[in-house]
């Protein structure tokens, strides 16, 4: 009958190393392990021990499950065998150590018998297959490949501490399979045909005769231990920690909205100078970190030439917060305020870490330690003042914010007095900046004719804050904040609706933090669908143009919304044709994270909207790129100028083809301002 | 080392200026007062000086509405002292009572450099940086765009037209007027303003009776029409153009 | 009853400056009201030479090495002998970086009176008014020059240089300084200018461009259309502070006075810091969003359009033609 043969061919002597050695392991391990646990706790108090049941669950779809990584088809597959394959090997270590230790040693059973045993050996032996293909893939892709992704790492430390996690792996199996191949060439059992791999190597072996053979084994078996021990040992000191620390940040992973960010630990003195001004959280996230530099493919700032590659973030930071003295500091030195002041809080980045990183948080952070010393871009500093001064970044007057209603009758309502449905909360670009007026006055226009109960704020809107706070003036977003709450609980209204993606996301997920839940919040592509399914807005005319859409950041990835603006174009009678990034892979047009208030370093080479322009102009038979957000259509304006694609692409407002399909036009000719 | 500086708050021009009933002065209601640009310069140049030298700054406003945040946004760059003059602003000040009133409050507080933007534009009778020497009897040096302090004097550069500077030495104590701070104001964090109001004072000093005697009395005041001088172009943007390259072509320069 | 006016001629090292000749033009016109004489007033060094194309009926030279360089205490000293000397009816000064301080210490020293800003003068029955430009040029200001003696300094925009200058010699009185007491400023050294690329004092044609074009990438459409049209960019002082453009390329007060046949500018107000330094040009063009910017009154020509509309059009007609 098949049984395991535990510790065959082993002297009784080796068995007991093996289990002192395997206690040594465990020793060092948890040494490191505490190690670790110790440092990140020097970081900063978070709560994160809510919901436990999903947070059991992400685990088990992220880790165990590793949905995210195979989001990326070749790393995802490589990673997945590997993955898959050590669990397995060690499932079936355990198992065997049940058997032997456990079962055998106290009740004389052992379960490794019969068809249990054949079809373990088989299913370790395919699973021994999986681990070495995904090693050899990972070898061609790392060496062979060299993707960008890979290489360029700041400090040369990794490339041992790469090279090492796949030569143990690859050693561990090719032992493995060998100590296995040597036992089967010398006991030649009748089952090996069920050990295909082992099986085959044992033929191999049979002509070296016995005790060639059996010493072979032996000296194997040893080598084999011992690296499976080293590595066990050698977990939280390697890259191997990851293990560890990627399921336990999954674990750990923010389950806030992604549109709401958190608050500076102290409110007096926000932000991060040293790393121990860290949470405890962004500590294990820098820890998670496996390099993998999916984050800096997708980055639209490391795209562009900026410096910043938030994947380097990481790294330097992990190496700063276990070497942290050394004469360096932190900011300066370590992480530059250019790479900082690159981010375009897209959150690309954190949407595609396998490990649930938040390379955003600790970018915010350390902005905010930034802008408390004042060490801002002299235009964010204009912009800056003017929105503390007169609630806009365009240096304007209050008074003039709702200029562009002069033409319009009758007056909008001014919801300060009459009672609407909707507050419509225009926005600094819709109300002050020339390229949108004609969009702002369509809006109007569109909603006036549907009958829409609706009015706007006048001079009491202030900037809604969503991108001060995402430069990391949270004194001035909290400032901004107040001012709006205050005029808002003074007006009667249901709803409020905004054409710009970023006061949409600020007003609907971080206003609402403090209990103001008493209205709703829509982006005006969801209400135009709303009112274009119930009938209140009528197309008269089905446009037939071929279009591609840009999901706007704050929209898509924030806030999870693709199918209104797309819902609205179909019927609109628009066909659309996606760009290769579109919905969560959208790539962001640069202005978001108070760039647009930035002056581009020179080191820039293509600017993130000249990029996507490029990508919209690429698509056969497409020559309108449509937008729903009044950055986007300023950003992309100015890209299509400057990547000469003027004439060839034309960038549209959602409401500029409303206005088309409805067969509205402005009365008035353009005002002159 | 005590350096005093000199705020101002004028209105801000962003806003459209509107002339009162009376037509001798301006509307005070849509009136939006923010610091003048080259007082805030002034400040700038204090905090600066500070960090080389470890001075003492002390920042002095008269206390019209809003003083109180530039104050406190002066305490958060690094100003130590902050202090506002109380009095009846309403009925009108000009620069000669306002440097009559600070004349024993400077006596008092014995600085050894008191700095002030060069000029303001609101100013009718002249700058208060010069007036306030001379009541002081102290030298000015204004369009002042650097200063270096060393034993007892001052080392200013003044700025010519042309973009010649001149460098002057000085005995302190002096009044500069500043034109341009050596580096641009920085920015100020609302998070480190709102500390500087939980933890700085404003001393409060009584003006007194302004004497507005040495300035001049307005009979009228009013927006010079619009246009005055210019012949406008108008029409589309196309006409404009053609009609902007015909002049161009006429007076010889294309 | 005082009737001369007395004006404070401005140079530097060498050549008088334009204000000078637009003051002595706005005395003559004061004078005329008064039925006084303009003294022009010349203190320095070795500078005699200077007088020789002041439209005044007389000048007073006062010669004295202290006078060489300009420093406040020696000019304010020299003035106060010379007023309870000459019991003028006004002294004009200009509001700039020299005349403006010595006209402020004088009013406290002395105790006179004094206008700041003044853009001209007009006369009737006898009494004289002044109007200043207050508020960036926005506002003006009007009202009696007090009496008896004033003190007035001028912006330019008002009178024209031409009219303050005379091919006919003036009188020259040759004065000695008074006794300098407690001087504490002294002239260490001039720091020479930047030299740029291009001096704009020569340029036929400059676009200026101000507050208004808001970022720095946006010179870019100024400088596209200078080279289009074979124009030079300058700019305002705020742009060369923000570092922009170099100081080779600032007009105004603090800048340099240019003489361009045009000067063509792009969202400039118009505050006088400003058009302080164009008062030579031949013909001014302006466009300007903002329709009752001061600009357009010292503008030939104007245009109410947002530049970012029209520049770029105006750029691709002349790169056509």
């Amino acid at each position: 009958m098949p049984i395991r043969e535990t510790f065959w061919n082993i002297p009784h002597w080796a068995e007991i190393a093996q289990y002192l050695l395997g206690l040594l392991a465990i020793l060092i391990f948890s040494y490191g392990v505490i190690r670790r646990v110790r440092r990140w706790l020097k970081g900063q108090p978070e709560r994160r021990i809510d919901h436990i049941r999903s947070r059991l669950w992400s685990v088990v779809v992220q880790a165990v499950g590793q949905a995210r990584t195979l989001h990326d088809i070749y790393p995802g597959i490589m990673h997945l065998t590997i993955f898959w394959g050590m669990i397995a090997l060690f499932i079936g270590t355990i198992l065997a150590t049940v058997d032997w230790d456990v079962t055998h040693l106290f009740f004389n059973v052992q379960f490794l018998t019969s068809w249990v045993y054949v079809l373990y050996e088989l299913i370790l032996d395919i699973f021994g297959v999986f681990l070495l293909i995904g090693l050899g893939m990972a070898i061609y892709r790392r060496y062979i490949v060299r993707p960008d992704r890979l290489a360029n790492m700041p400090g040369n430390g990794f490339i041992w501490d790469d090279a090492y996690v796949l030569i143990m792996l690859v050693l561990i199996g090719i032992t493995g399979y060998l100590v296995e191949g040597l036992r089967i060439a010398v006991a030649q059992p009748d089952w090996a045909p069920w050990s295909p791999v082992g099986n085959a190597i044992g033929n191999a072996f049979i002509a070296f005769g016995d005790p060639s053979n059996r010493f072979l084994h032996y000296a194997l078996w040893i080598i084999h231990i011992l690296i499976a021990f080293v590595a066990l040992a050698s977990i939280p000191y390697t890259k191997f920690w990851h293990l560890i620390a990627g399921p336990v940040n999954i674990f750990f992973r923010s389950l806030e909205p992604a549109g709401r960010m958190s608050a500076p630990v102290s409110e007096d003195e926000p932000g991060v100078k040293e790393w121990r001004d860290f949470t405890w959280k962004q500590l294990l996230d820098f820890e998670s970190c496996t390099r993998c530099g999916r984050c800096q493919d997708v980055c639209p700032a490391h795209a562009s030439g900026f410096s910043l590659s938030p994947r380097d973030i990481m790294i330097k930071l992990d190496t700063y917060m276990w070497q942290p003295a050394n004469g360096h500091n932190m900011l300066g030195d370590v992480i530059s305020a250019d790479e900082l002041w690159a981010c375009t809080s897209c959150l690309a980045c954190l949407n595609i870490c396998p490990v649930f990183n938040d390379q955003f948080s600790a970018i915010i952070d350390m902005r905010r330690y930034l802008v408390l010393e004042g060490d801002v871009d002299p235009q964010l500093q204009d912009a800056l003042a003017n929105l503390g001064r007169y609630g806009n970044s365009f240096g304007k007057s209050d008074r003039m914010r709702a200029k562009w209603t002069k033409s319009i009758q009758p007056k909008i309502k001014d919801v300060r007095r009459d009672e609407v449905e909707y507050l419509w909360f225009v926005g600094d670009y819709a109300s002050y900046h020339a390229s949108m007026t004609d969009k702002t006055l369509m809006m109007a226009k569109v909603f006036q004719s549907a009958g829409l109960d609706f009015g706007i704020l006048y001079d009491g809107e202030r900037n809604s804050g969503n991108d001060v706070r995402r430069v990391g003036e949270e004194g001035l977003f909290d400032m901004l904040a107040e001012k709006n709450l205050v005029t808002f609980s003074k007006s009667t209204f249901k709803t409020i609706v905004t054409s710009d993606p970023h006061s949409f996301n600020t007003l609907k997920n971080e206003y609402s933090e403090n209990g103001n839940d008493h209205y709703s919040v829509l982006h005006y592509s969801q209400l135009l669908d709303q009112m274009i399914t119930s009938g209140q807005l009528k197309v008269s005319r089905k446009l037939g143009y071929k279009v591609t859409y840009h999901d706007p950041c704050y929209l898509g990835r924030y806030n999870g919304e693709y199918d209104a603006p797309r819902r609205v174009m179909s019927a609109l009678g628009c066909e659309l044709v996606e760009m290769p990034r579109n919905k969560e892979n959208t790539f962001c047009c640069g202005a978001g994270g108070g760039r647009i208030w930035m002056e581009d370093p020179p080191e820039v080479t293509e600017r993130p909207a000249e990029n996507r322009v490029k990508e919209a102009a690429s698509l056969p038979g497409v020559s309108t790129l449509v937008v729903a957000c009044p950055k986007d259509l300023v950003m992309f304006q100015d890209a299509v100028k400057t990547a000469d694609l003027e004439g060839k692409l034309f960038v549209k407002d959602l409401i500029d083809l409303i206005g088309e399909a409805t067969e509205m036009n402005l009365a008035e000719p353009k005002e002159q301002n | 080392m005590n350096i005093v500086v000199l705020a101002k708050l004028i209105p801000d021009l962003v806003e459209e200026l509107e002339i009162d009933d009376s037509g001798t002065a301006l509307d005070m209601t849509w009136l939006r007062l923010i610091i003048n640009e080259l007082d805030d310069h002034a400040i700038e140049e204090a905090i600066l000086l500070k960090e080389r030298t470890g001075a003492n700054v002390t920042v002095l406003a008269p206390d019209i509405e809003g003083v109180d945040d530039i104050l406190f946004t002066a305490a958060a760059k690094g100003a130590e002292r902050l202090i506002k003059i109380v009095g009846d602003y309403e009925s009108g000040v000009n620069n000669h009572a306002l440097a009559r009133v600070l004349t024993p409050v400077m006596k008092d507080l014995q600085p050894d450099l008191i700095l002030v933007g060069v000029e303001a534009h609101e100013d009718l009778d002249g700058s208060i940086g010069p007036l306030l020497a001379g009541y002081l009897d102290l030298p000015f040096i204004g369009y002042v765009a650097s200063i270096e302090l060393e034993d007892g004097k001052a080392t200013a550069t003044k700025e010519y037209p042309g973009g010649l500077s001149v460098e002057m030495e000085v005995t302190l104590p002096v009044v500069l007027g500043i034109q341009v701070a050596e580096e641009p104001p920085r920015y100020v964090a609302v998070s480190k303003v709102r500390q500087a109001m939980k933890t700085a004072e404003i001393e409060e000093l009584e003006a007194g009776d302004f004497d507005l005697a040495g300035g001049p009395t307005i009979d009228r005041m009013y927006q010079p029409e619009v246009s005055e001088g210019a012949t406008i172009i108008d029409g589309s943007l196309d006409d404009i153009a053609d009609s902007l390259i015909g002049i161009f072509k006429e007076l010889g320069v294309q | 009853m005082n009737k001369d006016i007395l004006v404070v001629i401005e140079h530097i090292r060498g050549e008088v400056a334009d204000i000078s000749y637009m003051m002595i033009a706005a005395a003559r016109q004061l004078a005329e009201t008064t039925e006084g004489e303009v003294l022009a007033v010349l203190m320095g060094s070795g500078i005699e030479n200077l007088a020789g194309n002041l439209a005044a009926d007389k000048v007073i030279y006062l010669e004295d090495p202290q006078l060489a360089n300009f420093t406040s205490d020696t000019y304010q000293q020299s003035l106060e002998n010379l007023i309870r000397e000459n019991n003028p009816r006004a002294v004009v000064l200009g509001h700039t970086s020299i005349g403006m301080e010595v006209a402020s210490l004088l009013s406290a020293k002395s105790d006179l009176p004094l206008v700041s800003s003044c853009l001209s003068f007009s006369g009737e029955n006898g009494s004289v008014k002044f109007t200043s430009q207050l508020y960036g040029g926005k506002i003006l200001a009007e009202g009696l020059i007090p009496e008896p003696i004033a003190l007035l300094t001028m912006v330019p925009g008002g009178y024209k240089p031409e009219d303050g200058q005379s091919s006919t010699p003036p009188l020259v009185i040759t004065a000695a300084a008074p006794q300098f007491a407690d001087l504490e400023i002294s002239v260490k050294q001039y720091i020479e200018p930047e030299t740029g690329d291009v001096d704009i004092t020569s340029e036929p044609l400059l676009i200026a461009v101000g507050r208004g074009i808001q970022l720095e990438d946006n010179i870019e459409i100024a400088e596209e259309l200078a080279e289009a049209i074979g124009g030079v960019v300058c700019a305002s002082r705020p742009v060369v502070d923000q570092g922009w453009l170099p100081t080779s390329r600032l007009v105004g007060k603090s800048g340099y006075q240019v003489k361009p046949k045009v000067y063509l500018t792009l969202g400039i107000s118009g505050a006088p810091e400003h058009t302080e330094g164009i008062a030579g040009s031949e013909t001014i063009i302006a466009i300007n969003t903002d329709p009752a910017a001061p600009i357009f009154n010292i503008a030939k020509y104007g245009v109410v359009e947002d530049i970012f509309d029209l520049v770029p059009v105006l750029t691709e007609k002349l790169e056509e033609s």
